[in-house]
C-alpha cells in the first residue's frame, strides 16, 4: 500500500516535471493540442506583430518549427535556418563574426538573436524589412546564405508526402503556397519571448541583485539605456555608434535602405537581451567578447560628425564600474527561453 | 419581457433590411456585366515580340525586350451620370503570360462607362501586409526582399548601348515611401459612347501599353548612361516616363 503510494507519487512528479519541462512555469505562449495563446509580458508595450491574420495554431507552430531545423530551405539541401540561428546563443550564430551560407559562403552581417521580434517595427540590421513574415526571404534567396528561390521550396515540399499532410492540417488548403510557409515560420519565430531573465525576475521582485549587479543596473540606465531601453533593450532606432565602416564590407547600413545619406552607417540597435550568449557583437562581428566592446564605448569609438549625439557625451567608466555592468549585463540571459524545448529541433529527442 | 423586446428589435431589422434591399435595387441597377481589359504591348507602333526582335529608342540605340510585367490595381470605371465601379483586386500583368494580358473584371452593373482608371503599382498597405498569395505571391518575382516591397513595374532586356555586364538593361521599378513614392494613377477617357456593359456580352476594352515611352517621354533616358534601376531612389524617371504609356486603341 505504502509501496503504490510512493509509486504513484513518482508518476505524478515525473508527470509534472514533463509538463514543467513543456510549458515552462513562467512561459508567455501556452500551447497545447487545441490552441495557442501568447501573453505579453508585463510592462512591455503593445507587440507590433500581432498574428492578427495569422491565427496562432498548434499545428502552424510545429509546422513552423519544422521548417525552421529543416535544410530543405536551401538550395543544396545543406543549411536550415537553424544553421545559423542556434537556440543555446538566443537564435544568434555561436562564435561566428558574419553569418555562413551554402558552399561554405560567407555573409556581410553578423547574425541577430532572434527574440522578441514581435516588438519590432522593422527587421535586420538596417531594418529594411517591414514584416515578420516576409524577413525569411533574405537569407532563404541570398546568394551567400541559402540560395534558394520560394518557387522551388514550394516544389519540393509538395513533393514531400509529409508536408504535404502537414500543411493541409495546418491549413485546410490543398495548396503548398510561399504565404503558408512564411505565415509557419512567422509563428514559430513570433513566439520567441525571452522576458524570464534575473533581470526580469528583480524587476518582478521575484528574485534580489549582487551590490555588483545593482551598481551595474545604475551604470546602465546612466549610459547605455538612452538607447538600449528597458525593457526590450533597444528603442529600435538607427545609430552610428562610432564603430567606423569595415573597409572590405562597405556596409552603408540604413542608408542604403533609405536612400538618405545622413542614414549612411546607422545600423539599429540591438536588444542586449542574452546578450552574454549572442557573441561576437555589433554587426560585422568585430568584437569577440562584451570587455571589448565596453572598450570601445570607453575609449575606441570614432566620434565622427555622424556618430551619434548620444555617444558624443562620452562615457566614462572605471575598471570596477565595467566589472559591474557586465555583472547587471549577465542577468539578462534568460536560461527558461535558452532552454525551452518547445523551440528545440523536432528531430533531437 | 427582454426576449420580446430582442425579438421585436430583430423583427424591425429585419424588416428595415428588408426595406433597403428593395429600394437599392429599384434606384440601382440589377444587371451586371463583364469587361475585359486587354493589355497589348508595342514598341512605337510595332507590336512587342519577346526575345527575338531588335528595336531602337529615340537616341537611336537599339535593344531587345526579354521581359515586362506591371500591376494594376484599383480600377475604376466611371460612367457619365459619375457613378463608379471599383475593384480593389490585383492584376500581374506580364507579356509572357497571355491570360494575364486580359484582366477580367466581374459583375460590373450595366451602362455606359466614359473613363478608366486605374493604379500602377502596389499601395503602402499591400507593401506591409506580409505574406500574400495570388497576384502578390513573391514566387512571382515582383518583390524586393532586403528593402521590403513589391517591383511595380520589371522591364528587362539587351541593348548594345548599355554598359552593364552582358549588355543587359534592367528597369525595376517601386518604392512607395516618400520621398520614393512611385505609386502612380492612370486615366483614360474614351471617347464617343464609351464602353457599354450589358449583359448579353463581354465588353472588352484595348489598351496600348508602348514601351517606347519608357525610355523617352517626360525624360529621355540614355541606356548607355542608364541601363540599371533595380531601387527606389534612382527609379522616378522611369515611373514619370510610363504613366504616359498607355492609350486606348479601342
Amino acid at each position: 500500500m505504502k509501496r503504490n503510494s510512493i509509486y504513484i507519487a513518482g508518476i505524478l512528479l515525473s508527470t509534472m516535471w514533463i509538463m514543467y519541462g513543456f510549458t515552462g512555469v513562467n512561459s508567455y505562449f501556452i500551447i497545447t493540442k487545441d490552441d495557442v495563446k501568447l501573453i505579453v509580458p508585463k510592462g512591455f508595450p503593445k507587440p507590433v506583430y500581432t498574428f492578427k491574420n495569422n491565427t496562432l495554431t498548434p499545428e502552424v507552430f510545429v509546422l513552423g518549427r519544422k521548417l525552421f531545423y529543416d535544410p530543405i530551405l536551401s538550395k543544396d539541401s545543406s543549411t536550415s535556418c537553424a544553421s545559423c540561428h542556434q537556440r543555446i546563443a538566443a537564435f544568434a550564430h555561436f562564435d561566428h563574426p558574419l553569418s555562413h551560407g551554402i558552399n561554405g559562403l560567407i555573409g556581410k552581417r553578423n547574425v541577430s538573436a532572434l527574440q522578441n521580434l514581435i516588438w519590432k517595427d522593422a527587421l535586420m540590421w538596417d531594418g529594411g524589412v517591414n514584416n515578420l513574415e516576409v524577413q525569411p526571404i533574405n537569407p532563404i534567396t541570398n546568394p551567400v546564405e541559402m540560395n534558394e528561390s520560394l518557387a522551388n521550396i514550394i516544389q519540393k515540399l509538395k513533393h514531400n508526402k509529409d508536408y504535404v499532410e502537414e500543411f493541409n492540417a495546418a491549413f485546410h488548403t490543398n495548396v503548398i503556397n510561399s504565404e503558408e510557409l512564411l505565415k509557419s515560420l512567422a509563428q514559430f519565430t513570433g513566439l520567441m519571448v525571452s522576458a524570464n531573465s534575473r533581470y526580469d525576475k528583480y524587476i518582478r521582485k521575484e528574485d534580489t541583485f549582487s551590490k555588483a549587479e545593482q551598481h551595474g543596473l545604475v551604470l546602465f540606465r546612466a549610459n547605455c539605456a538612452a538607447c538600449h531601453k528597458e525593457p526590450l533593450f533597444t528603442d529600435n532606432s538607427y545609430r552610428d555608434n562610432g564603430i567606423g565602416s569595415d573597409t572590405s564590407l562597405k556596409d552603408m547600413g540604413r542608408g542604403a535602405i533609405t536612400g538618405q545619406d545622413a542614414d549612411n552607417m546607422r545600423f539599429k540597435v540591438p536588444s542586449l537581451r542574452n546578450i552574454e550568449m549572442t557573441y561576437p557583437y555589433m554587426h560585422d562581428g568585430r568584437f569577440r567578447n562584451l570587455e571589448q566592446v565596453l572598450n570601445h564605448y570607453t575609449h575606441t569609438a570614432k566620434l565622427t560628425d555622424r556618430a551619434d549625439t548620444v555617444l558624443k557625451k562620452g562615457i566614462s567608466l572605471t575598471e570596477e564600474d565595467k566589472k559591474d555592468l557586465l555583472a547587471f549585463l549577465k542577468t539578462l540571459t534568460d536560461k527558461e527561453f535558452l532552454y525551452d524545448r518547445r523551440f528545440a529541433d523536432p528531430n533531437m529527442k | 419581457m427582454q426576449r420580446r423586446f430582442r425579438n421585436r428589435v430583430s423583427f424591425l431589422l429585419c424588416i428595415a433590411a428588408l426595406v433597403a434591399a428593395m429600394s437599392f435595387k429599384s434606384v440601382g441597377n440589377d444587371k451586371f456585366g463583364t469587361v475585359n481589359i486587354e493589355f497589348r504591348h508595342y514598341v512605337g507602333d510595332s507590336i512587342l515580340v519577346l526575345d527575338d526582335k531588335s528595336y531602337s529608342n529615340s537616341l537611336g540605340q537599339t535593344f531587345n525586350v526579354s521581359n515586362i510585367k506591371y500591376y494594376i490595381c484599383n480600377i475604376h470605371l466611371k460612367r457619365r451620370d459619375g457613378t463608379e465601379y471599383v475593384s480593389k483586386e490585383y492584376f500581374l500583368v506580364n507579356e509572357a503570360e497571355t491570360v494575364s494580358k486580359s484582366v477580367l473584371l466581374n459583375n460590373v452593373p450595366a451602362g455606359d462607362y466614359t473613363s478608366l482608371t486605374f493604379t500602377l503599382g502596389v499601395d503602402s498597405m499591400h507593401n506591409c501586409s506580409g505574406a500574400q498569395s495570388g497576384a502578390l505571391d513573391p514566387v512571382n518575382a515582383m518583390f524586393w526582399a532586403w528593402n521590403t516591397g513589391y517591383i511595380f513595374l520589371k522591364l528587362e532586356g539587351k541593348s548594345a548601348a548599355s554598359a552593364s555586364p552582358g549588355k543587359i538593361f534592367e528597369f525595376h521599378v517601386g518604392g512607395y515611401k516618400q520621398p520614393y513614392n512611385h505609386i502612380r494613377s492612370i486615366t483614360l477617357d474614351m471617347p464617343g459612347q464609351g464602353l457599354q456593359v450589358s449583359t448579353s456580352a463581354v465588353a472588352t476594352m484595348v489598351l496600348k501599353a508602348d514601351i517606347a515611352k519608357v525610355f523617352n517621354s517626360d525624360t529621355v533616358i540614355d541606356i548607355s548612361k542608364t541601363s540599371s534601376i533595380t531601387e527606389p531612389k534612382s527609379a522616378k524617371v522611369v515611373a514619370d516616363n510610363y504613366v504616359h504609356m498607355f492609350s486606348l486603341l479601342k
